[in-house]
């Protein structure tokens, strides 16, 4: 019971350097369960938002840049298709379902993504889930000039059921681009925390034929989603097309195209995580610099509780004890600059992206984390504790008489 | 109570070679006994009491404390026997600065038969600082901080209490009331008591006042 007590005023009586080395502790801590939990999490949400379909097919390119552009509606498009390529892969015997899109225009921003009534009432957005609207909405006409808004732009538009806007061309705003059509929102769709959330959708007609657009590619789309009926099917059309052919780019497995992404992309959060690292050695580092440095001053004390009987043991353990303390309150500071941190790096990626981050989700690395800073800083503990085990009682108490 | 038999400690000197500071060869003290060593600086008197709490390793000799052969004793047991059968004052007191008047006398028996706050109250209460448990000892007088160190010493209800040059920090007045409370608490505890100074006031309150170089001959 004794244990607690000398630890907490050892920690009061050095309460600056505490709080200091608390902090720094804290920083690695978060920002290395920020960098963790948000590359788990980002890496799952994409790879769930790409199960949906197994192939994009579009114009000739880098398949990384079809498959962003289709599905996560990011970059822009590498060229158009043909409706007779549309129509081919539609009715090709190996294909479940192939959806068109189109893009090319915007909404202050927001892109606005040309497509069928199918996409909505047919493809599921994940197992047994399918796209939904708010109460009171419905979904556009295939030949009206209307619009349904993910909920995301939705809310960041400010758009309701009843809203009019003219669209802006192009897939970035600029104010003097807008085109002349009128567009009546019609219903908001219920969040799906994907990319679809931060689209606004109207009828692939509606955007082929946008006034201002060319007259010559009012039958082209972007993209076509397509959905395989076995595995097998998309070797065979990867060899049509991106072997045998030169026009189009057939972009499977869509998993292992973001897994290259990943891949490629890996570096920064290897960076981030290094720095995390670097950061947790020097807050241990400082922890035993803090703590070796107070010995000068603590030799007193601990040759004073050594007289009243404390072995030796007894006071190499309180300063290790003391150093995990110091760790472990580190650490629990650390969840608050985590939560900070993923709060807002999952900000930035929600509205980049679509994809929705949980700060509340579980994770391995929120207790190992936690634990190793603990035992990183006992560690650091060790060097001060041995030093104070070893200080002589006699002569620190009193000079001979 | 207290048996010294043979007992010899040296230093090593900076000319080189050790330096005898302690050789008593025999000296003993009786249970509940309150006897004054006279020694002038430097004689050796601290180095004695620190060699009989254990806080020095002896190079020769035997120290028993109530049956237990310290000598012999390694270090933990040493610590052991300090936490259970002695209380220490010193000089300057020695109170830890970072911990309250309460904390410090719990402190002096958390190593020995375990913290009771409730002993360490009633001890602060008999030294006339019932109202000051809380109070760090920066915020206490000499003569208070000397009643804290004398409540420490006696927390572990000791069978023998050290004390060195105890009211050396106090002015004549407080320590002749220091002094007398030291004996007195003894005294209800039923405490040997062995202190050693080389202040004549102080020396004169014993009935038994040995001088330390008779018993000491390095």
């Amino acid at each position: 019971m004794i244990l607690p007590l000398v630890i907490y005023r050892s920690l009061r009586q050095h309460a600056l350097s505490t709080l200091v080395t608390a902090g720094s502790i804290a920083l690695a801590s978060g920002l290395l369960m920020t960098v963790w939990m948000v590359k788990t999490q980002s890496q799952q949400a994409f790879t769930r938002t790409s199960t949906s379909f197994d192939a994009v097919l579009g114009a000739r390119g880098s398949k990384l840049q079809l498959v962003l552009n289709a599905i996560f509606h990011l970059e822009a498009s590498p060229g158009n298709l043909d409706q007779s390529d549309y129509l081919y892969i539609k009715h090709h015997p190996l294909v479940k379902a192939a959806v068109p899109i189109a893009v090319g225009d915007n909404l202050r921003g927001y892109r606005l993504v040309g497509a069928l009534t199918e996409m909505f009432t047919d493809i599921e957005i994940a197992p047994g889930k399918k796209f939904e609207l708010e109460p009171g909405g419905r979904l556009f006409s295939a030949d009206a000039k209307e619009a349904v808004a993910g909920s995301f732009a939705a809310a960041r538009l400010g758009l309701k059921v009843g809203d009019t806007f003219h669209p802006f061309h192009g897939l970035n705003f600029n104010p003097n681009e807008q085109h002349t059509d009128l567009y009546t929102v019609v219903g908001i769709l219920k969040p799906t925390n994907t990319p679809a959330d931060r689209v606004v959708w109207i009828p692939l007609h509606g955007l082929q034929t946008m006034n201002g657009h060319d007259p010559k590619y009012a039958t082209q789309v972007s993209a076509v989603l397509v959905q395989l009926r076995t595995p097998t099917a998309g070797f065979l059309l990867d060899m049509m097309y991106n072997r045998q052919g030169n026009r189009l780019t057939f972009a499977w497995p869509v998993a292992a195209i973001l897994a290259d992404l990943f891949d490629k992309i890996g570096w920064f959060d290897r960076v981030l995580a290094l720095v995390a690292y670097l950061v947790a050695l020097v807050a241990a580092a400082s922890v035993l610099a803090s703590i070796y440095n107070s010995m000068s001053a603590r030799r007193r004390d601990i040759a004073i509780l050594r007289a009243l009987g404390a072995r030796r043991r007894t006071i190499f353990g309180a300063v290790v004890s003391e150093s995990a303390c110091i760790g472990a309150l580190g650490a629990l500071v650390g969840f608050a600059v985590y939560f900070i941190l993923f709060t807002a790096v999952a900000g930035v990626i929600r509205a980049q992206t679509g994809v929705v981050l949980d700060v509340g989700a579980g994770g391995r690395v929120l207790w190992l984390c936690p634990a190793g800073m603990i035992a990183l800083c006992a560690l650091g503990g060790v060097v001060p504790a041995v030093k104070a085990y070893r200080t002589p009682v006699a002569e620190t108490l009193a000079p001979v008489s | 109570m207290l048996v010294v038999a043979d007992l010899k400690k040296s230093f090593a000197s900076p000319e080189g070679g050790r330096a005898a500071v302690v050789d008593v060869k025999a000296f003993a003290l009786a249970a509940g006994e309150q006897r004054a060593l006279r020694g002038e600086s430097g004689s050796g008197k601290t180095t004695f009491l620190n060699l009989i709490a254990g806080i020095l390793a002896a190079d020769a000799g035997r120290i028993e404390i109530d049956g237990a052969d310290m000598t012999a004793a390694g270090e933990p047991r040493r610590d052991r026997l300090r936490a259970e059968k002695l209380g220490y004052i010193f000089q300057t007191f020695n109170l830890l600065q970072g911990y309250t008047v309460l904390e410090n006398v719990v402190l002096g028996m958390s190593f020995g038969p375990g913290a009771d706050r409730a002993h360490a109250r009633e001890l602060l209460a008999r030294v006339g600082l019932g109202h000051r448990l809380h109070h760090f000892p920066r915020q206490l007088s000499t003569g208070q901080q000397q009643r804290v160190a004398v409540a420490r010493a006696l927390a572990n209800r000791p069978k023998l209490v050290l004390a060195d040059e105890p009211t050396g920090n106090l002015d004549r007045r407080h320590a002749g009331e220091s002094l007398a409370l030291i004996r007195e608490v003894c005294r209800e505890n039923g405490a040997a008591l062995l202190l050693v100074s080389h202040d004549e006031t102080t020396l004169a309150q014993f009935e038994h006042v040995q001088n330390f170089t008779e018993i000491n001959s390095p």
